[in-house]
């Protein structure tokens, strides 16, 4: 609907200038200077000197950096991929099944308690679950208590287990997104959709893969792309649980960047590390998008 | 919320009708429940159990916050603690001056609400109701914006803050996650706005209303669902920033909470339960503030998200 075109559309760009104004300042000049960064050898003081392209052929050589990528794999699953499908599974056998036999009350308890961690500094559950986890935490001192003191480990200090349990706690971290999110999705389905469906004596497993999946795809692109996207940027998780260690087993891109700006004083190189991960995530964003506005039509 | 994972970032703009509270949200009626076999009671039984175990970590260090090392050692960390003992608390309490951490996430996180919300207001009036020129472009760049990982401006940041001096300051971190989040504001709102019924605007404008009242005066109230919902997100993130004060904060005076307390990791190998105390004081602010503001949370994560 086109409304008469006074001057009065262009009087609304003083209300953009200060939030764009400020965007670029605070967000875009440092972007592009990340990116400037990246091109050079520098300590973080004295002056940047330009180096080319030298720190990403340095980055596509380091072994700690593809192993960084490896585990964003990792991360990728027990953040997106595991978190969706668990999620999906919950909120059909929440919303139909134990909310129609039970009611809605129990189902927003249940609901409550699984989207709690979310809430919660992601730096405080990791604290947490970095108790829980030592060598002297409470999951060995279960195991001692009911004499199974012998499966006791050191549960992120082993190379070969410590990324498997980040990504356990990445999943209970994660959980409560995609569920509260795919719970509301459902509300969208006709109630009638199911009856008839459970009348021509569909099982509850075929209602979930034809009726509720199907229903549900808006949701779930949503979440695998948010979720990959906040997976590519994991920091605080692997600062507090297992400072990226032991060696590079669970080490990540943001804490190899991390790394390189503050203990190692490579200013140059972590750029290049972080600019690459941008680079990254502004891609897959922008496949959302047009993906998403070639859907819309 | 946690991270910036649950940070329901975009998508579709257009189609939405008005996300947040604001749109008609169609409860289900608490139906009579259907036939409850005993099959279905095992169902919620075994539901029951997973949600327990999922929230048992919780319960965990609940008992062991009170224990001592001693009861600890010899009780293991599933026992009923010997006697209450709150001096573990407290001495962490002090150890990280967390009154100090509260008042300063408190602070930080009003502000940032404030200066993320007010900008984000202004932005998406631009956008939304003044449809000014290019502004899918802008729409954009604010989405684009939005999805930048801070560890790729982190070091700028923390350089140009040094060099200006806002470097472990409370005002220029504040600025800095307000602006962050008025991108994702800006996006949400912009949707809403776009939708909203340009009658009412046009009908103020002739009644003489300038841009200004018409934006106090209509669309300030009639956007106040959708900014609640905002607001109560826009604190929880803010309370849960981690590489931004991380790298920015460093003095006692100014840390956020989860900042001081990630510095007891590592610490205290000798003291067990102190670890333990100082998760709890980490969880009970935000599972408070998850209590009072349930409603907001649940439904906002749909907010931007899908419609």
């Amino acid at each position: 609907m086109k409304t008469t075109r006074h001057p009065r559309s262009t009087g609304y760009a003083v209300f953009l200038a200060p939030g764009l104004l400020l965007s670029l300042l605070f967000l875009v000049v440092p972007l592009v200077m990340t990116f400037y960064y990246s091109l050079t050898a520098w300590q973080g003081i004295g002056d940047p000197t330009f180096i080319g392209l030298d720190n990403y052929t340095r980055l596509f050589q380091d072994a700690d950096f593809w192993a960084s990528f490896r585990n964003i794999a990792f991360v990728i699953i027990g953040i997106a991929v595991v978190p969706t499908l668990l999620g999906l599974f919950l909120a059909a056998l929440l919303f139909d099944y134990i909310g129609k036999k039970h009611g809605d009350g129990i189902v927003g308890i249940f609901r409550s308690g699984l989207y709690l961690p979310q809430v919660i500094p992601v730096a405080v559950t990791g604290l947490m679950w970095g108790w829980i986890l030592a060598p002297e935490g409470a999951v060995n001192s279960v195991l001692d208590t009911i004499g199974l003191g012998s499966l006791a480990e050191n549960w992120l200090g082993d190379p070969g287990l410590a990324l498997w349990v980040v990504l356990g706690v990445l999943v209970w971290m994660q959980l409560g997104y995609p569920l509260v999110l795919f719970m509301s999705g459902l509300q969208r389905i006709d109630p009638e959709l199911y009856e008839a469906a459970s009348l021509d004596g569909a099982s509850w497993w075929q209602r979930f893969t034809r009726i509720t999946v199907p229903i549900l795809r808006p949701e779930v692109y949503v979440v695998l792309v948010t979720t990959t996207i906040a997976g590519l940027k994991v920091f605080a998780q692997i600062f507090v649980l297992t400072g990226g260690g032991p060696g590079n087993s669970t080490l990540v891109p943001a804490y190899f960047a991390y790394q390189n700006f503050f203990e190692r004083a490579d200013v140059g190189y972590g750029s290049a590390i972080s600019s690459t991960i941008t680079l990254l995530v502004l891609v897959i964003a922008g496949t959302m998008l047009t993906r998403q506005a070639r859907e819309d039509g | 919320m946690t991270t910036d994972t649950t940070t329901p970032v975009t998508s579709r703009p257009e189609k939405t009708h008005t996300p947040g509270p604001s749109a008609p949200t169609r409860r289900r009626k608490n139906r009579a429940p259907g036939r409850r076999g005993a099959g279905s009671y095992a169902v919620v039984a075994a539901v029951t159990v997973f949600v327990l175990a999922f929230l048992a970590p919780f319960a965990i260090i609940l008992l062991n916050s009170f224990k001592t090392s001693a009861d600890y050692r010899t009780n293991g960390s599933l026992s009923w603690p010997e006697r209450w003992n709150w001096d573990i608390i407290g001495d962490v309490w002090e150890r990280v001056d967390f009154t100090q951490k509260l008042i300063n996430s408190i602070q930080i996180s009003l502000g940032v609400v404030l200066i993320a919300v007010v900008l984000a207001l202004f932005n998406a009036y631009a956008i939304g109701i003044g449809r000014v020129r290019w502004r899918t472009a802008f729409l954009v760049f604010f989405l684009g914006v939005n999805v930048l990982p801070q560890e790729g401006l982190v070091y700028p940041i923390y350089y140009l803050f040094k060099e200006t001096g806002l470097y472990d300051g409370k005002l220029g971190y504040t600025i800095l996650v307000g602006i962050t989040y008025s991108a994702f504001g800006t996006y949400l709102l912009s949707s809403v706005f776009s939708s909203f019924p340009r009658e009412l605007i046009e009908a103020a404008s002739l009644d003489g209303a300038g841009r200004w009242t018409i934006l106090w005066r209509i669309i300030l109230p009639m956007s106040w669902p959708t900014l609640s919902v905002m607001c109560v997100f826009f604190f929880v993130w803010s309370w849960n920033e981690f590489l931004y004060p991380l790298v920015l904060l460093i003095s006692n005076d100014n840390q956020t909470v989860p900042l001081g307390l990630s510095v007891m990791q590592g610490q205290y190998t000798s003291d067990p339960t102190a670890m333990s105390a100082a998760a709890l004081l980490g969880v009970i602010p935000m599972v408070v503030f998850f209590l009072i503001f349930q409603r907001s949370l649940t439904r906002g994560v749909t907010a931007g998200a899908v419609k």
